[in-house]
């Protein structure tokens, strides 16, 4: 007697056929596209890209059209439309970071990081002058404006998880509401509660003020996920063991979530460490490095670029911009991979 | 025969102890901070551009002129504060970010969530979330001298095709800088977090229904039309005001590729415009007392609308959880 041995197949995988007929299509699109390239106006990269989106979209339509009728024609339809809009939000992140690397790193040198740009003006050598004032200006006022965001957004945070007072709900939907304030507002606020009526000059602590509210909602929310996360046995353990709520929170509920607080701290950071227009407007933006936030115009990476861009024209003054945008790239690189890492490493736990 | 003593009664004292008492005062009053500094922006902006407002009335929003007129002691003879230029481009560019930017987002969101495989899927988001976490100078930047050449070319072929729709018409062939770039360099900034909450909202779709679509024989593109897409309508309408919300409050990046005029321009593809948040910026340097609290009069209007426009976006996409099942 002898035995069959069945052969696992994997019926779901496409065939060579299949395989074949999708490289066909693939052909006879690029094919199409360069013909209709030919024959309309179109010309250049984009209009080729647009031409073999729209020959690519056709093609597949008909072939699947032909092989299975109209259900499988539509789903081939939002197949190749749903690829083409991710290729569509790929490209723009992509190509800013590539030209960011690509134009900035001829204008970086180590006096970016010794030198400010008091004796020198965005037009001259790219060897004169630096970024220390706005990087010192930078470190400063997101410095402080962590200090005055931190208590409030985790206090906010945890009034909505650990309270859940009356006004727990109302209270969500304004940190969210304010999460949309534009930065540029926030900029006005202060212009108009701090600036005019009491200190009379801009000076690193108002700008500090401006990007704290923008970063309140950030670390409020932020925090308020990772404390929802913390299961609720922990908290009943602790008032269990006879603690009040206040111990509970400070010795059980906070040190589990330390490493989600940092994360918050880090998006928070990221939100406002670009910011320009409330920079623009409350820190006066200066030259020399400044080193008191208290009294007199502070710069910032954000506004280094800003000044770049718009009060040069020379090459000099591009690779100014473009050096800034790399360093101001590399801060957000930076924090935004930390992040990951913090939260990936705490979910595999 | 031990007589046992019952134990007095003792009181069960559900009253907290002081130092929760304290604590929880001090949770509930940092709990008020946000109630309490939208208050303040609201306040304080309305306290400064009252005056202004008052003198202009329901014609600061609808009248188009923003002029300070001196003679030449600098003396203001006349001063006329007008928002509706700026009113209507706001709206505009905003407009344009988010019929280009929620259908791509949308879309991507589906084939992050159904189409993509786990390796690309996870490289596809973090790209997509580091791209939210980029400054607006960046994307200005950007937006000035790599997206501005490519968006002309299409301008102008928009222009070429679609010229006889008044809105694509020009008066003078200037294409450089048009609310059309503007909205697009908008679009691009929106799309990170139109995608995160439209995917955030589909992942939620309940898994047998979906199991059921399909085991009713239906194809992908029927499953999404018949389970996913009723489910997640107000998620993704909600992700899409926010993305207008975000886009109405943009100052660099809008600053950096719009040539800020202040005229009504309807014809996106002719470069004038401005928003509000613009021309705060470009009034900002040169003003006096006047004029800046014509500016915070214009920076209350921007205020309210994007915490109108977010608020709503916030009820729709909060709501979700709601419906259904």
């Amino acid at each position: 007697m002898s035995t069959t041995t069945i052969k696992p197949g994997r019926p779901w995988e496409p065939t060579a056929k299949e395989r074949s007929q999708k490289g066909l299509n693939l052909l006879i699109a690029v094919a199409l596209s360069l013909v209709l390239l030919f024959v309309t106006g179109l010309n250049g990269k984009l209009g080729w890209v647009a031409a073999f989106f729209f020959s690519y979209v056709s093609v597949s339509f008909i072939a699947e059209y032909r092989r299975a009728g109209k259900p499988a024609a539509q789903d081939s339809l939002l197949t190749s439309i749903s690829r083409f809009a991710i290729f569509l939000a790929i490209i723009p992140i992509v190509s800013i970071l590539a030209t960011v690397i690509s134009k900035g790193w001829r204008g970086l040198h180590w006096g970016l990081f010794t030198q400010d740009m008091s004796e020198a003006t965005v037009n001259s050598p790219i060897q004169e002058g630096g970024m220390l004032a706005a990087i010192v200006g930078t470190l400063i006022m997101v410095g402080l404006a962590l200090l005055f965001t931190l208590p409030i957004a985790i206090l906010t945070a945890l009034y909505l998880t650990e309270i859940k007072g009356k006004f727990a709900r109302p209270i969500r939907f304004l940190v969210q509401a304010m999460s949309g304030v534009p930065s540029i507002v926030a900029g006005l606020f202060i212009l108009s509660s701090i600036v005019y009526p009491v200190t009379g000059e801009r000076s690193g602590l108002m700008g500090a003020l401006a990007l704290s509210i923008l970063m309140i909602p950030t670390v409020a929310r932020t925090a308020e996920e990772v404390l929802l996360l913390i299961p609720n046995d922990l908290r009943e353990a602790g008032l269990a063991l006879g603690a009040t709520q206040w111990r509970t929170v400070a010795m059980v509920v906070v040190p589990a979530v330390k490493s989600g607080l940092v994360t918050a701290i880090i998006l928070g950071i990221a939100r406002v460490i670009g910011e320009t227009a409330p920079i623009l407007l409350v820190s006066g933006g200066g030259d020399a490095t400044n080193f008191n936030p208290v009294s007199g115009p502070m710069g910032s990476i954000p506004f280094y670029v800003w000044n770049a861009f718009l009060l040069g024209g020379s090459e000099e003054s591009t690779q100014r911009t473009w050096a800034g945008l790399l360093v101001l790239l590399l801060w957000v690189l930076i924090l935004f991979t930390i992040a990951r890492y913090i939260s990936s490493r705490s979910q595999k736990r | 025969m031990t007589d046992t003593q019952i134990p007095a009664r003792i009181e069960l004292v559900t009253k907290p102890r002081r130092s929760d008492q304290f604590f929880r005062f001090v949770v509930t009053t940092g709990g008020m901070s946000s109630l309490i500094i939208l208050g303040l922006i609201f306040a304080f902006l309305a306290y400064r551009g009252l005056g202004v407002l008052r003198v202009e009335g329901f014609g600061f929003l609808t009248n188009s002129d923003w002029s300070v007129v001196e003679d030449e002691n600098s003396n203001i003879v006349s001063q006329d504060y007008g928002l509706a230029a700026m009113l209507v481009g706001t709206i505009l560019s905003a407009t344009i970010a988010v019929l280009v930017g929620v259908p791509i987002a949308v879309l991507s969101a589906l084939f992050l969530e159904f189409y993509a495989g786990r390796k690309i899927r996870n490289i596809l988001i973090g790209l997509i979330d580091l791209m939210a976490a980029f400054p607006s100078i960046l994307f200005g930047l950007w937006g000035f001298m790599v997206l501005m050449p490519s968006a002309e070319y299409w301008a102008k072929l928009l222009n070429k095709y679609f010229g006889w729709i008044p809105v694509f018409d020009v008066p003078v062939p200037f294409f450089t800088r048009s609310p059309f770039i503007a909205g697009l360099v908008l679009a691009i900034m929106i799309i990170p977090i139109c995608t995160s909450i439209s995917r955030e909202v589909f992942s939620q779709t309940p898994l047998d229904r979906i199991q059921a679509a399909y085991a009713l024989g239906a194809t992908r593109f029927s499953m999404i039309r018949a389970v996913v897409l009723p489910f997640g309508r107000g998620g993704i309408v909600g992700g899409a005001m926010l993305g207008l919300g975000r886009a109405m409050g943009e100052t660099v990046a809008v600053y950096t590729v719009l040539n800020v005029v202040y005229q009504v321009n309807w014809q996106v593809l002719f470069g004038a415009g401005g928003n509000i948040a613009t021309l705060i910026i470009l009034k900002f340097g040169e003003a006096d007392r006047e004029e800046i609290n014509a500016l915070m009069a214009a920076g209350l209007v921007l205020f309210l609308l994007t915490l109108v426009v977010n608020g709503v976006a916030n009820i729709l996409v909060s709501r979700l959880g709601k419906v259904g099942r």
